[in-house]
């Protein structure tokens, strides 16, 4: 049974959420893991790709019409070449939940997402209820198409793998849908959902300027990333795709500082999985002092300008 | 043209669900219902899309058992026109519900579909996607913003690092991000005149669908649970826990 990870790149690098498919995919059978690279100048992803250890070969697939990622486009590649694989995985990212589904419904078989725990090769875990349950689920489907929520495995190297790299041919693209363009955050931290240590800021903040002023000297400190709660979101201190919860990115780090965060059950879904949960709020009774390993309760505004000081 | 509204009864966002005790699922019985909701704002923007004059009727859909029918209601409160109940007993699962509205897309040709990103239940985020594909029609998912014109939809989408724009033909399938739009309260006066609008009833053995399920669920438990924590009395404290105790800084 051989096993094919879509891999998620920028055409030049693998994106990191792909080493952790590669280590849920070896864990989902005992046959070899293939890896598809489809993309638009993407020669250096796919070379990177053959590098992954435990990564048997790569199929790279050349074309404008992948450039972007275009759910239509990538499914159709993925379908040209499913027949031969018992399970077909993607990075539970926003470019894997875009397309999985696609490739399930044109098999006809039910996908299963953000899968937390291989049990078997037929028999997999995944949270439901915003991580309120853990559901353990069996496919009779013949092809598993998975996601994976990539906090949940360890990243394979990146290095000691020497995978052929094969052409496939790249399927034409679906003229009903065009990419216009887009507008990427600039950031130079590390990417949330790879951080080690993320500082994430609530409503208490008060407005974005604020946000910045205080949350940003901490991480600088940390070389955390910033995180922040939909609350914060959604009054505008802080862009969308800082967003931690059920609804924005799942996070896992080693240490999530939680300031000015309430705690409420669709924040905890994103973060609570982080080996050490540190809490700054001034309500002692707010949730989020439940799950916190640390928790001080004090003003934000004092407490964090101090904590940069004192680290 | 006509937009089509799936919306799903699920578990109220607020309530906090609990694990049943023989672990075959988590306890909902008794518990406040409400429409998922990433759909009510996938209504909110169809109820929009018709004040602008873009849409001629909007029509809600819900797959499931008769309770459904409320959340019909309140779709039609906010605005929708008609309303179609898929009634069913069975588990529905998300490669189901897309099969079901497959066959209600073929019937009514809606321009645009608009569903939720995901409901807040199953945490799956498939249906649209799966619509999608089954109808072969393209996909914006994720939608932060809508507009149509030319017979075609330019969507913004959230993805990773910030936002993309696509341009897609019409008919299309847009899945709704939650900062689309601000849903609106329902008011009085529209929930009775939401009881006069139609409702049909049909079942999936009209539509010609088999919805048996594809997964078994062998169980379903509580997460690990994180122990409890401390408080701290000051900065200085947390750093010295931070560095000797949890070793993380």
């Amino acid at each position: 049974m051989t096993v094919l990870v879509i891999a998620e790149h920028d055409n030049a690098s693998i994106k990191g959420a792909t080493l952790n498919t590669v280590t849920a995919a070896a864990a989902c059978a005992s046959g070899d893991v293939h890896v598809l690279v489809a993309g638009h100048n993407a020669a250096e992803a796919a070379k990177a790709a053959a590098h992954i250890a435990g990564v048997a070969k790569v199929l790279h697939a050349e074309g404008e019409q992948f450039a972007h990622g275009l759910a239509e486009n990538v499914a159709a590649q993925v379908l040209a070449i499913a027949g031969d694989y018992s399970h077909i995985l993607f990075p539970a990212t926003a470019g894997g939940k875009n397309v999985a589904p696609r490739v399930a419904a044109k098999l006809d078989v039910a996908q299963i997402s953000d899968i937390t725990k291989v049990d078997a090769a037929d028999t997999f875990e995944r949270p439901i209820y915003a991580g309120n349950a853990i559901a353990i689920v069996q496919s009779a489907d013949k092809v598993k198409v998975l996601t994976v929520r990539t906090t949940a495995f360890d990243p394979a190297a990146t290095s000691g793998g020497s995978a052929a790299v094969e052409t496939a041919n790249a399927v034409a693209a679906n003229a009903k849908s065009r990419f216009v363009g887009q507008e990427i955050a600039q950031n130079d931290r590390p990417e949330l959902t790879a951080a080690k240590i993320i500082v994430s800021g609530g409503r208490a903040l008060g407005s974005s300027e604020k946000f910045q002023e205080v949350m940003t000297p901490l991480a600088d400190k940390l070389g955390a990333a910033i995180g922040a709660s939909r609350a914060a979101v959604d009054a505008g201190y802080a862009p969308n795709d800082l967003q931690v919860g059920q609804t924005g990115k799942i996070v896992a780090p080693q240490l999530y500082i939680a300031a000015g965060i309430s705690g409420a059950i669709q924040h905890l879904a994103g973060m609570k999985d982080s080996k050490v949960i540190v809490a700054i709020n001034k309500d002692p009774e707010a949730p989020i002092f439940s799950v916190a390993d640390y928790g001080l309760e004090a003003d934000l505004f004092q407490a964090v300008p101090e904590l940069v000081k004192a680290l | 043209m006509k937009v089509l509204v799936p919306v799903k009864r699920v578990v109220d966002y607020n309530v906090k669900v609990r694990v049943k005790s023989d672990n075959t699922g988590v306890d909902i019985a008794n518990v406040k219902m409400s429409m998922n909701p990433f759909d009510e704002i996938a209504v909110e923007e169809a109820v929009r899309l018709k004040e602008k004059g873009i849409a001629t009727e909007v029509i809600a859909v819900s797959c499931g058992v008769q309770q459904c029918q409320e959340t019909l209601r309140t779709a039609m409160a906010i605005g929708a026109d008609r309303a179609i109940l898929v009634q069913t007993d069975e588990e529905l699962q998300p490669l189901a519900v897309a099969k079901l509205l497959n066959a209600l897309v073929a019937k009514e040709q809606p321009g645009l579909v608009i569903l939720g990103k995901q409901a807040i239940d199953d945490d799956a985020n498939q249906t649209g996607q799966m619509l999608a594909a089954l109808a072969d029609l393209p996909q914006a998912t994720f939608a932060s913003k809508v507009e149509v014109a030319d017979g075609k939809a330019q969507v913004t989408r959230e993805v990773d690092g910030g936002l993309e724009t696509l341009s897609i033909d019409l008919p299309a399938v847009v899945t709704t991000d939650l900062r689309l739009n601000e849903p609106r309260y329902v008011t009085l006066p529209n929930i009775m005149k939401a009881k006069k609008k139609p409702l049909d009833t049909v079942t999936p053995a009209d539509l010609g669908v088999d919805v048996a399920p594809r997964l078994k669920t062998l169980k379903v438990t509580e997460p690990p649970k994180r122990s409890a924590g401390v408080k701290v009395p000051d900065v200085a404290t947390l750093v010295q826990k931070l560095k000797t105790e949890a070793k993380v800084i």
